[in-house]
């Protein structure tokens, strides 16, 4: 692995698994805790419709997976709000609209070819620009959840008594959808956008087999999203797998062996009492 | 003197079903209000629109003398909803969830204070929660989640509980426990507002309660007794909207 940050692609691929393993799984956790666990993935098919406008429209596609994931988020969230009843089929509208949508404009713009590289993923080919954006959009979702934490937290625990504490609920769950999208953008480049999800759902799914409280959640999860990526990263280039779905499969890997720990610990716990 | 809550005329539609039909209701600082009724009478209804959770389709509601979408001072004010788990689809420890009902007293760059720290500490103590602090709320009973869910609003030391069915569940120990708990509270100057079908060791802290049928206050007085005292002197019956239904109330 040392000889090989010597390739400044590989040196580039490393920085940015770093920063979606911390981000996807910190954002996936208050979406998980909001029951939301699927949200991540309607998010990445509109996203996608982003990427085709980029590659018709010859301009960035990372930088208008962003304005369109963002707006999808937002649309979500005003569906989610409005219709009680069938918001998953209005939702479900907006995910195939979106899927539709990229690889028609796609194929409009002759390069599908391309598409394949950001459905999913080919961390190994992010140059120095999209490398700035990933950080800043990580830095950016790091700050906000930092900021805003323990108003999520409420949040996503239960909205009636986030509202009753006097929170702007309805700001909040912009910016947690909004925060989601731009998650998903970071990750886009690394594990592609059908298998986004993933990031943010399984090092959750991972941590909540040993641990008892939030906090604790948040950090495992973390730490099981960095050696994911960066762990499935390293495999990848070794047997010239495609890294996006070992990185997923490596998480997946660590979520049984987490599965198989927690029954154990919870054995030992009853038996010791 | 602003009143906690007063609803004056109050009709909620859900579904374009009429769910609450004009209720007036005043409620007096220092009041422990029982609301009761069998089980769709609109009595959850009724508390969440109190506090501005579903919007009126008639009539208006104050909170401290302001409509709930104009009131700002809500850490006055702690709501135990009526649920039947504390919620959240990933592990939170009972003193997190706890500690979670201090947000409306907190600011964005004031760290957990020790004050923060011994009103959560005397929550947990409140409802026999202590020695479990560092569990998983989640894995906990249904009767010992609904204790964590009165441990937050007590967190958050406001002036009015707003709680529904807050002993449901709950074993008669820890309602005991409750009960002592609210006495001390109202002996502050707290004010309570609690849905429940049984009063249970709460029932001598009771000022006032109202009946809910179909979404009317069909009747409203003393706190009912379980023999039949509505002879006793201050028993006023208030049967405004449905005289014929009274019998079977408080049966
Ligand atoms: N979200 C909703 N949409 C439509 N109707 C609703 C909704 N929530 C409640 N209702 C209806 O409003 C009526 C009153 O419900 P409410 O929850 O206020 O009753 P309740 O008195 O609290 O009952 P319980 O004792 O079971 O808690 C019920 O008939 C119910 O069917
Ligand atoms: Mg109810």
């Amino acid at each position: 692995m040392i000889e090989l940050l010597s390739y400044d692609f590989l040196r580039r691929a490393l920085i940015a698994a770093v920063l979606v393993g911390i981000a996807a799984p910190a954002v996936g956790t208050f979406i998980v805790q909001r029951r939301l666990a699927l949200l991540g993935d309607g998010i990445g098919h509109i996203a996608l419709t982003g990427v085709g406008l980029g590659l018709l429209t010859r301009t960035s596609p990372t930088i208008l997976a962003l304005v369109v994931s963002a707006l999808g988020a937002v649309a979500i969230e005003l569906l989610r709000v409005r219709t009680r009843t069938g918001g998953d089929v209005a939702l479900a509208l907006l995910f195939y609209g979106g899927l539709a949508g990229g690889v028609l404009f796609a194929n409009l713009s002759g390069g599908s070819a391309n598409l394949g590289s950001y459905l999913f993923g080919s961390i190994s080919s992010v140059g120095t620009g999209d490398l700035y954006i990933i950080a800043g959009l990580a830095v950016a979702v790091i700050v906000i959840l930092a900021l805003f934490g323990r108003e999520l937290f409420v949040l996503c625990q239960d909205e009636e008594v986030a509202r009753a504490s006097g929170l702007p609920v309805r700001f909040l769950s912009l910016l947690i959808a909004v925060t989601a999208a731009l998650t998903v953008v970071v990750a886009m480049r690394a594990v592609g956008l059908l298998l986004v999800s993933a990031l943010m759902v399984v090092p959750v799914a991972a941590a909540q087999q040993l641990t008892r409280g939030f906090r604790a959640t948040i950090g495992l999860a973390v730490v099981v999203g960095v050696v994911a990526s960066v762990g499935g990263l390293w495999v990848s280039v070794d047997a010239d797998f495609a890294p996006g779905p070992t990185i997923v499969l490596l998480a997946m890997a660590v979520f049984l062996v987490a599965v198989g720990t927690g029954r154990l610990v919870r054995m030992r716990r009853t038996d010791v009492k | 003197m602003t009143v906690p809550f007063r609803m004056t005329g109050g009709e909620v539609r859900l579904d374009r079903r009429p769910v609450l039909r004009g209720v007036d209701l005043t409620v007096e600082p220092g009041e422990v209000l029982a609301v009761m009724g069998p089980n769709g009478s609109g009595k959850s209804t009724l508390i969440r629109s109190l506090l501005g959770l579903i919007p009126l389709s008639a009539g208006r509601v104050e909170l401290y003398g302001v409509p709930p979408a104009r009131f700002r001072d809500w850490k006055r004010v702690g709501y135990v909803p009526q649920r039947l788990s504390v919620g959240g689809g990933v592990p939170a420890t009972v003193r997190e969830v706890v500690s979670s009902g201090r947000i409306a007293r907190q600011s964005r760059f004031r760290p957990f204070s020790a004050a923060d720290r011994r009103a959560v500490d005397r929550a947990l103590d409140a409802v026999g929660m202590a020695d479990r602090a560092r569990d998983s709320a989640q894995e906990l009973s249904g009767g010992q989640q609904q204790r964590v869910l009165i441990a937050r609003a007590l967190a958050g030391e406001p002036d009015v509980f707003v709680m529904d069915e807050p002993t449901a569940g709950v074993d008669a120990a820890s309602q005991e426990t409750l009960a002592r708990t609210l006495r001390e509270q109202v002996a502050q100057g707290r004010t309570v507002v609690l849905v429940a079908h049984e009063l249970g060791p709460m029932e001598p802290l009771i000022t006032r309660s109202v009946v809910l049928e179909d979404g009317r206050i069909a009747h409203e007085g003393a706190p009912p007794r379980p023999r039949g005292e509505c002879a006793r002197p201050g028993h006023d019956h208030v049967h405004p909207h449905a005289p014929a239904e009274e019998p079977h109330l408080l049966s």
